[in-house]
């Protein structure tokens, strides 16, 4: 079965769709002719016979096929025979033109790099900071961005639930110009380890001294004890007081930001929840869908939002 | 031969009893339409609640008008026929009775379990296995029944309308057993026995010709009978009926690939798919012409028969969406009208205009009769329901039209820069009034139905306080 459907057919299924493709329309052209004769006259007004039998009442007419429906057919089927000439359609055949929606597709791309790299090209030598300062490059950068990024980031780049916001001054991986590029080029993958086996008392008491951190409201007696947890369990990635670490993703604790908060959920549960069952968050990869000349426009769009 | 023949006694009861579901499940199916309709326009309608979701009740809705609606109406419509034009009684009254209720089981089932989430994820073939099981087994029962009655025959000849319920039946029993093999997991859930594209080829194999044997052959076997019968007109070409009927069955096959165009479907097989739906056209169009032409001499009917109207104006949708299919079908433009609601429209030309519109004029003609009568309670009404039945469909297809270019070409505007000119959400957005229309001519659509189940109780009240008991010729 696989070279059925693969790019070239074994002949054997090559030949056996020429034949029942063929078969299909001959059939169609036989069925046609063979009937298109009649011996009795065309009715108009229903005083012409009809064939004789008879169904619950109702008689049957045996006028000719309408001319300009039987030109129609016959003009489907010689489009149809033509179109398999020129197309790929008969088997293995690729048709006298050549044609295939992989050739189209690049075809079409071939047209879009010759006519629209050069545009992007430009922009990317063009430093960061100083695109962002870029009006009309930013509006082609805003239209790139809400195709492809606001799916997940929103229109107006503030984010969601699991998506980070943009236009803030928190950044998981990085604010800098090369950080950004690096992200949107290569994507990210962060992960929060689950952590249900330090317990439920354990949980809660972690919670409160993440919650210090930032100056949420918390219980001190507990956060007091759940510092020397984090001290063992999370500092080696949030690092001493929590400030994170930018090289591998992990969030600053400090700064009131919270990706995993819903709309009308209290800190406190929101942490809890991450806490207990971890988190993976995914950026994708952009490099291969837009190009690296688009990824630096975009970049340039993302800085310009918190600078 | 003469029209004076003996009368048999026939099986009315099961007639009747598709008959009057049919009018049930289209009540419910379009209600359910109109609803999914005004959650495109105000999404809260969707209540936050899973089984109220319109990715639950979109199926749903389908498969009531589908598969509830279309097939009592086929189910009615053909046991009738096959009785009167083969002037014997179905052959089994007890396997009859069992397609019924065994139909109405599968409908409920769906009903329930299409909410709760239990799908397969195939169009039209939603239903996991268990409830696949019982389709092809009530559908093999009807196969029986409707083919072991054509043998029985009194009459020499077959006539037209049962060689197109015929291929319907045969047809759809083939298409539904190799679509949904499927491989169960648990009591509600299974995969799917092939993979990709076969899989996806299977599928619209399945789908397209759910849409050619079910929702176009059967419905010609309909309007076969109907027609004619309604306008007391001969057929109007024996001939043509015979070359439209085998080119029909032998390309309808061949077309479903044209809902994989530029897909990972090889080329040759989405060619294959369009060149045959183009050769499609003048099959489909043989059976207009014959249902059109079958009224000359009888035109004036139209005037004070607004039965005939929903007839004739079935055909004329008719012939507007199987042009409109061919045309689809080719690549240039499927590349823009393909994803977009240009495609809800057009099936909804053929599901409301066409499919509707024939059964609706078909019963009209039937229960009166079914119930020992020969006019509904009241021919006003029926003018009424054709002129919101008509002005419905155009409002929901032109809709639709206007909808599905606007997102087509939205989707594919580039600025000069090479980038697109509109996000996808500025194209919904574009679309909302397009969905409020659609939404008042379903409801335009939905309210004729109810006013048809009005004038069908009234009728079945009044023949029976007329008449008792009820005679068994019509």
């Amino acid at each position: 079965m696989n070279n059925l459907w693969g790019d070239t057919l074994s002949s054997f299924w090559s030949i056996w769709i020429i034949v029942i493709t063929l078969g299909t329309i001959i059939f169609c052209w036989w069925v046609l002719f063979a009937n298109r004769k009649t011996d009795k006259q065309p009715s108009v007004d229903g005083e012409v016979e009809t064939t004789g039998h008879t169904a619950d009442g109702i008689d049957e007419y045996d006028n000719p096929l309408p001319r300009w429906w039987f030109m129609l057919f016959v003009g489907t089927i010689i489009f149809s025979v033509a179109y398999l000439l020129l197309y790929p359609g008969l088997g293995n055949f690729k048709g006298v033109l050549d044609w295939s929606q992989e050739g189209q597709w690049d075809e079409e791309i071939a047209y879009a790099q010759e006519q629209y790299a050069p545009i992007f090209a430009k922009y990317s030598e063009v430093p960061v900071p100083e695109l962002a300062q870029d009006g009309d490059a930013m509006q082609v950068a805003e239209r790139i961005y809400l195709n492809n990024c606001s799916v997940c980031h929103g229109s107006n780049a503030q984010g969601g639930y699991g998506f980070p916001n943009l236009t803030d001054d928190a950044w998981l991986y990085g604010g800098e110009p090369e950080n950004i590029v690096t992200t949107l080029n290569n994507g990210r993958n962060g992960l929060m380890p689950a952590w249900q086996q330090l317990g439920d008392n354990n949980l809660e008491n972690v919670t409160s001294y993440v919650l210090s951190l930032s100056g949420e409201e918390h219980d001190a007696n507990k956060a007091s004890q759940g510092e020397a947890i984090f001290a063992s369990a999370c500092v080696a990635c949030h690092g001493p007081g929590g400030k994170g670490n930018q090289a591998i993703g992990a969030p600053d604790l400090t700064d009131d930001a919270w990706l995993y908060r819903q709309p009308g959920q209290e800190t406190h549960a929101a942490v809890l929840e991450t806490l207990r069952n971890g988190r993976n968050g995914h950026m994708p990869a952009q490099a291969a869908y837009i190009g690296e000349d688009k990824v630096h426009l975009v970049a340039a769009y993302v800085y310009s939002l918190s600078n | 031969m003469s029209t004076a023949f003996e009368h048999p006694t026939y099986n009315y009861k099961v007639v009747r009893q598709f008959a009057i579901m049919t009018v049930v499940w289209g009540i419910v199916g379009m209600a359910l339409g109109v609803f999914i309709a005004a959650q495109l326009v105000w999404p809260e309608l969707n209540f936050g609640l899973p089984w109220t979701s319109f990715g639950r009740l979109r199926p749903l809705h389908t498969n009531a008008v589908i598969f509830a609606f279309g097939g009592s109406a086929l189910i009615a419509t053909s046991y009738y026929v096959v009785q009167r034009t083969c002037q014997t009684r179905l052959i089994s009254d007890k396997l009859a009775a069992f397609t019924f209720w065994g139909w109405q089981l599968v409908i409920v089932l769906a009903a329930i379990t299409l909410p709760l989430g239990f799908t397969t994820s195939k169009e039209y073939a939603e239903l996991e296995w268990p409830i696949d099981i019982l389709i092809a087994v009530v559908w093999i029962a009807y196969a029986i029944v409707f083919l072991g009655t054509i043998q029985q025959r009194k009459t020499s000849h077959i006539y037209v309308a049962n060689w197109f319920y015929a291929a319907f039946i045969l047809t759809i029993a083939v298409l539904h057993i190799v679509n949904s093999a499927e491989i169960p997991v648990s009591a509600m859930k299974s995969y799917s026995a092939y993979a990709g594209t076969i899989d996806a080829m299977a599928q619209w194999w399945y789908g397209h010709n759910a849409v050619g044997f079910l929702l176009t052959a059967g419905f010609l076997g309909m309007m076969y009978y109907f027609v004619p019968k309604q306008a007391e007109r001969p057929v109007y070409s024996y001939r043509l009926s015979i070359v439209h009927f085998w080119a029909l069955i032998t390309t309808y096959m061949w077309a479903g690939s044209h809902h994989l165009h530029y897909t990972a479907l090889p080329d040759w097989a989405q060619s294959l798919g369009m060149i045959m739906s183009i050769i499609l056209l003048a099959p489909s169009w043989g059976g207009m012409i014959n249902g059109m032409m079958t009224l000359s001499g009888a035109w004036h009917k139209l005037r004070t028969d607004p039965t005939l109207r929903f007839l004739v104006v079935a055909l004329s949708f008719y012939g507007m969406s199987t042009f409109e299919g061919p045309m689809m079908a080719v690549k240039t433009v499927n590349a823009l009208s393909h994803y977009t609601d240009w495609t809800i429209g057009h099936v909804h030309s053929g599901a409301l205009g066409w499919v509707a519109m024939i059964t609706i004029g078909s019963m009209y003609h039937l229960i009166p009769r079914l119930f020992g009568g020969i006019e509904m309670y009241s021919v006003k009404l029926i003018a009424v329901h054709f002129w919101l039945a008509t002005i419905g469909t155009v409002l929901y297809i032109t809709s639709m039209w206007v909808n599905g270019i606007l997102q087509g070409l939205m989707w594919r505007a580039v600025n000069a820069d090479g980038t697109l000119m509109y996000t996808f959400v500025e194209a919904l957005e574009a679309s909302h009034p397009g969905y409020v229309v659609r939404f008042i001519g379903g409801a335009f659509f939905a309210f004729g139905m109810l006013l048809m189940a009005y004038n069908v109780y009234m009728t079945t009240r009044s023949i029976a306080r007329e008449q008792e008991p009820v005679l068994q010729t019509a």
